[in-house]
């Protein structure tokens, strides 16, 4: 057969083609339930980490998380609690969420009790950095007002620079930072230093050389935050 | 099974035909992966699973290809090899695989894979050509770990994530050099290699 024919060119690839799809196809079913746990798992030590817990080891992640994690909540804008069956908070989807309009966005916080037996509300938050998305977890105290605790990740921020969000540092700042000023929502500030914030909220550091993403964080902070503002009310009374 | 033909083809782009060193090749993956070891060695066994198992399929493959379609062939081939280890490393070995990201699905833009395939693959039979994929993805990762493990030293104070220099140096004053995390020091570190490469293969030097 000649090689360099039109039909044995087309048939060729069609056919080379079509053996690769099947074996991706393959391989991926194959190997899906267990990245789906990976996944899980890394979300889960995300949470703990905002409530400054790590578990021991990979294995243990899930059973800590179900220690601490103690009730899934879906709220709606009135900060009326609307939805509270297992996981139904940890398995929202931000990338997704954050897309829908205003009124129709799930609004999931994690009702957490720790050791001390205080409660902790653990908000996920998402936004844009530079190169990709960023996201993370506050951990509220039950005044409603103050953080407890942050974790932030990114998908593709500079090494060194932009990714240095995921530091012990730059978290460690936001504890004991107030959301409100004045019975205001203001949220908190990431600001360059020497710069103060004008609506007057609190404000951390940013990381020098990263202006970018220290803004998205800023941003995702307030814009994420901002809905939850009536169920931080009710909290503090 | 190693006649001395095979043994070129395994050994010689270790040191006298390197495809980073001599021939110039995959540069750009070399400076993102070796902020540290870790990563930098696990990106040197994917590439040498892809570039082995590409160079064997293509080679079995050689007499059916039709010449006018080649490169989409071989890109096929890579890139299907390419995600499987992708999601092998999604599912085996996590944190890593967050850590290169976006470098795993870039092996299939790796001059080295397409450049063995097209000058070597595609004329030899699959024994050799699978030495030749071995040989060059060795090459690739030794120079990826000399990088790496200067730059881990160096930027961050580390070997494998555990600290090396002592804490004392750090109480008396000691800073990680935060430039070597950065791209530019790797482009640096690897052009430094060259030159120690270059001077002791004088045969290698141009005039």
């Amino acid at each position: 057969m000649n090689k360099n024919s039109n039909t044995y060119q087309i048939l060729y690839a069609a056919i080379m083609v079509l053996l690769v799809g099947v074996v991706l196809a393959f391989v991926y079913m194959a190997l899906k339930p267990k990245q789906d746990v990976n996944i899980a798992n890394d979300k889960r030590s995300q949470i703990l980490n905002a409530l400054h817990i790590s578990a021991p080891n990979e294995a243990e992640i899930p059973a800590t998380y179900d220690k601490y994690v103690t009730r899934d909540l879906l709220i709606d804008q009135n900060g009326n609690i609307t939805d509270s069956t297992k996981n139904v908070a940890f398995n929202v989807d931000m990338s997704k969420n954050i897309k829908l309009s205003k009124d129709q966005q799930q609004l999931p916080v994690l009702e957490c009790t720790l050791d001390d037996g205080s409660k902790k509300y653990v908000i996920p938050i998402y936004g844009a950095g530079l190169w990709g998305p960023i996201w993370g977890f506050v951990a509220v105290n039950d005044d409603g007002k103050t953080i407890y605790g942050a974790n932030f990740s990114h998908a593709s921020e500079t090494p060194g620079l932009g990714a240095r969000i995921t530091e012990k540092e730059f978290q460690k700042q936001f504890e004991n930072k107030s959301l409100f000023q004045d019975e205001k929502f203001t949220s908190v500030s990431v600001m360059k230093k020497g710069q103060k914030p004008t609506n007057g909220s609190d404000y951390v550091d940013a990381i020098s050389g990263a202006t970018i993403t220290s803004r998205g964080v800023s941003t995702m902070m307030e814009s994420c935050m901002a809905a939850y503002e009536p169920f931080f009310k009710k909290l503090k009374q | 099974m190693l006649s001395k033909k095979n043994k070129e083809a395994l050994f010689n782009p270790l040191s006298k035909d390197n495809p980073v060193l001599v021939q110039i090749l995959g540069i750009c993956s070399t400076l993102a992966v070796t902020v540290s070891l870790e990563p930098a060695i696990v990106m040197g066994i994917a590439v040498i699973t892809v570039m082995a198992f590409s160079n064997v399929i293509i080679s079995l493959i050689r007499n059916t290809i039709p010449t006018t379609i080649r490169i989409i062939v071989q890109l096929v081939v890579v890139a299907a090899l390419v995600i499987m280890v992708q999601q092998f490393l999604v599912a085996y070995n996590y944190d890593v695989s967050k850590q290169l990201s976006v470098f795993i699905g870039l092996i299939i833009t790796n001059c080295i894979l397409m450049g063995r395939l097209e000058a070597f693959a595609l004329n030899n039979k699959p024994w050799p050509s699978f030495l030749d994929g071995i040989g060059n993805g060795l090459g690739y990762s030794i120079i990826l770990v000399i990088v790496a493990f200067f730059r881990e030293l160096l930027g961050s104070g580390t070997i494998f994530g555990f600290q090396v220099i002592p804490q004392w140096c750090y109480d008396h004053g000691y800073e990680n050099n935060g430039l070597m995390i950065l791209p530019p020091m790797a482009l640096i570190t690897v052009a430094c290699i060259i030159w120690v490469h270059r001077a002791r293969n004088t045969e290698l030097q141009e005039n």
